[in-house]
């Protein structure tokens, strides 16, 4: 058993404007858990996470690789997110580097072919376009979750980078709804870029179907 | 905290500035300096992932002058203690990161960079 991260330096002001772990974010957490051995073997040197929130699964990453073994990088495109992020790191010992940045757009041309974790919890719920385009530039509590047409308004943008973005080895975790359709997801990640893809863990928490697709060369 | 590796793997992103748009200049940079435990292991594994030139200028411009010009062929442990404390002990906590094609400047606060580009300035 990993523990799960000590957020107890996390208020309720903090919930006010940054994502509060909730179902999706404990169901990626059970993912990274049932592949710890293999994430061990990789020896990675870089872990990106996209939309670190609370900071609380780069936590669990750090936790599970070890604080020196691996550079943790955070990107969110809100600010308060990336100091919790920050502190979030600090209270549980994983030097996490927080940065506030839209998906990737300052580590693109950098970590071509470097990334050897990559991890997204998106915001995946279908919402109005405008909405999504609304929180995205807001930068708010909004853009946690507002995802646009089928939820796919954010990820999509993502998705096109992923196979620029991972290693040889790399492997790209990400959370996703039934809404989203997934299996137009995979299809689409392996005729463009050969990626090859696999649900590894599902669960129905609420109204939400939520899944854990898995992406590697 | 903007450590070196991190600062070694920013670049600006603004709307057609694709080339010289790295490494980021410092500007006013407020450093602290924190222990991090050393793993050799690690630092041989990133080295192929540094652009050294940028590490080693960056360095020298924050007053640091313990890495040689040029990677070294024999990486020894006295060289990688010097590249384990430029790497991962530097913090920049305040200050701000100037692009040298553009002139872009990317605030950090808290030890946070905001790489962030307004609407218009998006490529
Ligand atoms: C569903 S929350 C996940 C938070 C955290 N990773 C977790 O699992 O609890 C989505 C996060 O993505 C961030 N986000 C939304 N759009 C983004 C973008 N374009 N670039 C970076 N982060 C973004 C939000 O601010 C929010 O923190
Ligand atoms: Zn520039």
């Amino acid at each position: 058993m990993i523990p799960t991260p000590d957020l107890s330096h996390l208020t309720r002001r903090d919930y006010e404007s940054v994502y509060e772990p909730a179902e999706d974010t404990f169901i990626l957490l059970d993912a990274l858990e049932q592949d710890a051995d293999e994430l061990r073997n990789m020896q990675p040197s870089i872990s990106l996470e996209i939309g670190s929130g609370s900071g609380c699964v780069s936590s669990f990453i750090g936790t599970i690789l070890g604080p020196s073994n691996t550079l943790y990088l955070a990107t969110d495109i809100n600010e308060r997110a990336a100091s919790c992020t920050a502190r979030t790191g600090r209270q549980n010992n994983i030097p996490i580097e927080p940065i506030i940045a839209n998906l990737v757009a300052p580590l693109r041309s950098r970590l071509r072919h470097a990334v050897d974790i990559l991890v997204f919890n998106p915001p995946y719920v279908p919402t109005f376009e405008s909405e999504a385009e609304d929180a995205q530039t807001t930068r708010n509590i909004q853009g946690a979750w507002a995802g646009g047409a089928n939820g796919m308004q954010v990820t999509d943008l993502l998705l096109e980078q992923v196979d620029d973005l991972l290693s040889s080895q790399g492997r790209f975790y990400l959370v996703a709804v039934k809404q989203n359709d997934v299996p137009a997801i995979q299809e689409r990640m392996r005729q463009r870029f050969n990626l090859r893809s696999d649900v590894v863990l599902q669960r129905r928490a609420g109204r939400e179907h939520l899944l854990i697709l898995r992406f590697q060369r | 905290m903007v450590r070196l590796i991190t600062h070694n793997i920013l670049a600006c992103h603004a709307k057609g500035c694709t080339q010289n748009n790295f490494p980021l200049q410092f500007k006013d940079a407020s450093i602290e300096l924190k222990e991090q435990e050393f793993n050799p292991d690690f630092l041989r594994n990133f080295l192929s992932r540094l652009e050294w030139k940028a590490l080693v200028d960056t360095a020298r411009e924050l007053g640091d002058t313990s890495l040689p010009l040029e990677m070294p062929e024999m990486i020894d442990d006295e060289f990688l203690k010097n590249l384990h404390h430029v790497l991962l002990e530097i913090h920049v906590e305040e200050g701000a990161m100037i692009c040298p094609n553009c002139g872009h400047s990317y605030p950090i606060s808290n030890g946070i960079p905001n790489m962030l580009l307004a609407e218009h300035e998006i490529g």
